[in-house]
């Protein structure tokens, strides 16, 4: 019987292997490889240059991680400007909150968006929002201009290497700064601590991150087709404390609908494994 | 340029025939294509070793040139346009002290504008030859040096009819061009060669809206750095020979101080460079400038920055500007240039070519993307908001016209002494001091030393430059003429 089978290398010597039913879109844009594949475990999932970027099956835990725990410290948000997140599934949960006024994704890849729009409608409804607005350029360069503009900047980058390359970099957390208002918040994927490379990225980017905002912490979350399945998100701010300044109770009277996402969660998410917290003490 | 013959590129054909012949090797290199040391191949692979081979009859010999790489020298002088050239491996360094040794014995003069790489003046100490230095002038501004006033070459061929050469930089580090073809004329009239350091032009020979090159105006020979913006590997160089020019009496020259051992690595990467540029080099350079042009808009627009471009040719010493070359003065964002360099390095991990005191220079080339220029730009940015300070610290360049008591030679041959910096106003330098890159002297052996010169040092160390040339690495002590014994 033929089988036919996805498989990522998680390192030199580890790799993850999704059984797949279809290969459902295969395209190489200007910028890089995007495919998406059907699989009976996971649905559909989206692959840049083969590396594993979200699944029907677990992404409402990134989705949900990225965006809820910003907006449960400040539900106030208005402004938001999305950097990546070509799939929408970030657009799909920020539109949740009436409050926010405007969304300015950011993709560098329009080839990323319409192949998502196709096949992935459960993540990309994101983008049937009129506060949403797309523009199909480099992150790096779009937040050059903007100043004291945005209440949360959400970086939804692919690894640090590849077109997300600049999205990691000191200049871009040093424009973000710029471009946040006071109490403004910059949320970012920060890579996994555990095997040797991927943990190579997270002391990079903390200590960037470091450098730039007064308030950098970091916080987890589990997802089974990530690397190690142990995930790292930073939380940066000028002013904003992710615990001391959590909203709990006004935050549970938008009566937001969550599936991973709690106020307690929140709190927990913040406490690290001692090598994580060495790791990131080692470059603060 | 013939285009069918374009598309060979003999000696990489000669490597990869070489491959498949699996020759049992009872000659140097002792590594045997790598399995005697196995730490190498594991960091430079397989590939890269295979071909780390010696001079034999199928791959031809680099000092006396007669089939392959011949043949490989030959398509690359169609390429250029001239009569016949060499490939170097001794970077362009060699290339230039070549051209020198070729036309200047013991004695003869050489005009040539201040600021040329050391490499020039290296060869006046092996040679003997006198500089007549022509004063580059200065845009006080920028705090650059710019091309040579046509009227002051000229001046200089009248009093010194019996100079042998001229040298001329096409362009300068900074993009920088003089009206080369009166040059060359005026030299003609004299029965003086025109010797030019392209180390920073090879592009003119391939793109379009670029400044001319050299041997199409008839200069005698030229130096091309094809590892600049050629794409070939690092110390990897090019000698263009005009028609009036003995190219074996060249060869001789060449020998007299080139490897006889001569890396095949560095050979075939000219060899696949030149086919590259000859088949692509006009989109490729049409890229290049437009990521330039890109760059340099998107910077004038953050303030204070200033990234010069073609207006510079408003200027009589500015014939023309090459676009490709990016440099950016910082004087107004309070900063030196080599200060920008050290945090653009240091903080966002983004090496530029090299800081002066005023300026950055990042090089773009066939090799960069649209994205890499977006980090450049952010990077300065992002330098502006958190660094921006007063400017009543700096300093800029200014020309100091040099006295020229000895010819390098004698100066740097002479009896010396080492006395510390600050003692050393009045006294006749007997080594090099500059900064490195660009690589053009402060001082150079034979000048006579001034106090502005003392304070410029001064300057330029506190603030960070890389300082080389004199025995004394700190630079705290400089060798001067008339010692003891």
């Amino acid at each position: 019987m033929m089988e036919l089978w996805f498989s990522e290398k998680h390192t030199e010597n580890v790799k993850l292997s999704i059984k797949v039913k279809r290969h459902l879109a295969n395209k190489t844009s200007d910028f890089q490889q995007i495919d998406v594949f059907e699989s009976e475990e996971f649905g559909r999932f989206l692959t840049l240059d083969g590396l594993m970027m979200m699944t029907e099956k677990d992404e409402f835990i990134y989705h949900e991680m990225m965006v809820h725990v910003p907006m449960a410290v400040n539900p106030g948000i208005e402004n938001v400007l999305v950097i990546g997140a070509g799939d929408g599934g970030i657009s799909r949960e920020l539109i949740k909150y009436d409050g926010i006024k405007k969304i300015d994704v950011i993709e560098i890849d329009k080839a990323v968006v319409d192949i998502c729009v196709k096949y992935l409608p459960h993540t990309a409804c994101g983008f049937d929002d009129d506060r949403v607005n797309i523009y199909y350029q480099d992150g790096l360069k779009f937040i050059r201009e903007p100043k004291n503009e945005y209440d949360l900047i959400i970086v939804d980058s692919t690894d640090p290497f590849g077109p997300g390359e600049g999205l990691f970099t000191m200049e871009f957390y040093g424009n973000c700064y710029k471009a946040l208002t006071d109490d403004g918040i910059l949320i970012n994927q920060h890579e996994s601590p555990f095997y040797r490379e991927d943990s190579l990225a997270v002391t990079k980017i903390h200590k960037r991150i470091v450098h730039s905002f007064d308030i950098a912490r970091v916080y987890q979350a589990h997802i089974p087709t990530y690397p190690s399945g142990h995930w790292l998100f930073g939380f940066a701010s000028k002013t904003c404390h992710p615990i001391r300044n959590l909203r709990a109770t006004e935050w549970k009277q938008l009566g937001i609908l969550t599936k991973y996402y709690n106020t307690n969660l929140h709190k927990g998410a913040f406490y690290l494994p001692n090598y994580v917290e060495e790791l990131l003490r080692n470059v603060e | 340029m013939d285009l069918e013959l374009q598309k060979r590129a003999p000696l990489l054909e000669a490597l990869q025939e070489f491959r498949r012949m699996r020759v049992v090797p009872f000659d140097v290199p002792g590594h045997k294509r790598g399995k005697g040391n196995p730490e190498l191949l594991s960091f430079l692979g397989r590939q890269c070793l295979e071909i780390d081979v010696n001079s034999m009859k199928p791959l031809d010999n680099l000092c006396h040139p007669t089939s392959v790489i011949k043949e490989a020298e030959a398509i690359a002088a169609d390429a250029f346009g001239t009569a016949s050239c060499y490939f170097m491996v001794g970077g362009t360094t060699s290339s230039v002290q070549s051209m020198i040794l070729t036309v200047c014995k013991e004695g003869d003069k050489i005009i040539m504008p201040r600021n040329v790489h050391r490499s020039a003046i290296n060869a006046l100490i092996l040679c003997g030859a006198e500089p007549i230095y022509i004063n580059p002038q200065t845009d006080e501004r920028l705090g650059i040096s710019l091309g040579m006033e046509t009227a002051d070459v000229v001046k200089a061929i009248q009093n010194n009819p019996d100079a042998a050469a001229v040298l001329v930089n096409n362009p300068t580090y900074y993009g920088v061009v003089s009206d080369l073809k009166r040059i060359i004329d005026a030299a003609h009239l004299q029965n003086m060669k025109v010797l030019v350091d392209e180390a920073h032009g090879t592009h003119f020979y391939f793109g379009e809206d670029m400044p001319v090159s050299a041997m199409s105006l008839g200069a005698d020979m030229a130096s091309v750095s094809m590892h600049k913006s050629g794409g070939s590997l690092t110390q990897s160089s090019i000698l263009l020979c005009g028609e009036n020019i003995n190219t074996d009496y060249v060869r001789q020259i060449i020998n007299l101080t080139q490897t006889t051992s001569a890396s095949y690595l560095l050979l075939s990467s000219l060899d696949i460079a030149r086919r590259n540029l000859a088949l692509h080099g006009r989109e490729t350079f049409k890229h290049v400038n437009e990521l330039a042009e890109y760059a340099r808009s998107e910077i004038n627009c953050i303030g204070d920055y200033y990234a010069y471009s073609r207006e510079l040719t408003l200027r009589s010493a500015v014939y023309d500007f090459d676009t490709t070359k990016l440099s950016v003065n910082t004087y107004e964002i309070g900063l030196a240039g080599i200060e920008v360099y050290d945090i653009l390095r240091d903080e966002f991990d983004i090496q530029v070519e090299f800081g002066d005191l005023s300026n950055i220079l990042a090089y773009i080339s066939l090799g960069d993307r649209e994205q890499d220029i977006e980090r450049l730009v952010a990077a300065l940015a992002e330098i502006r908001r958190k660094y921006k300070k007063s400017r009543a610290n700096l300093q800029r360049y200014e020309y100091i016209n040099p006295i020229v008591a000895l010819t390098p030679k004698q100066a740097f041959y002479s009896v010396k002494k080492s006395i510390p910096l600050e003692n050393c106003a009045g006294e006749i330098c007997a080594e090099f001091v500059m900064c490195y890159p660009p690589g053009i002297p402060i001082l150079a052996p034979g000048e006579r030393i001034t106090g502005d010169i003392i304070d410029y040092i001064k300057y330029a160390k506190e603030k960070g430059c890389l300082m080389t040339g004199p025995e004394d690495m700190e630079i705290n002590n400089i060798n001067v003429c008339g010692g003891d014994k």
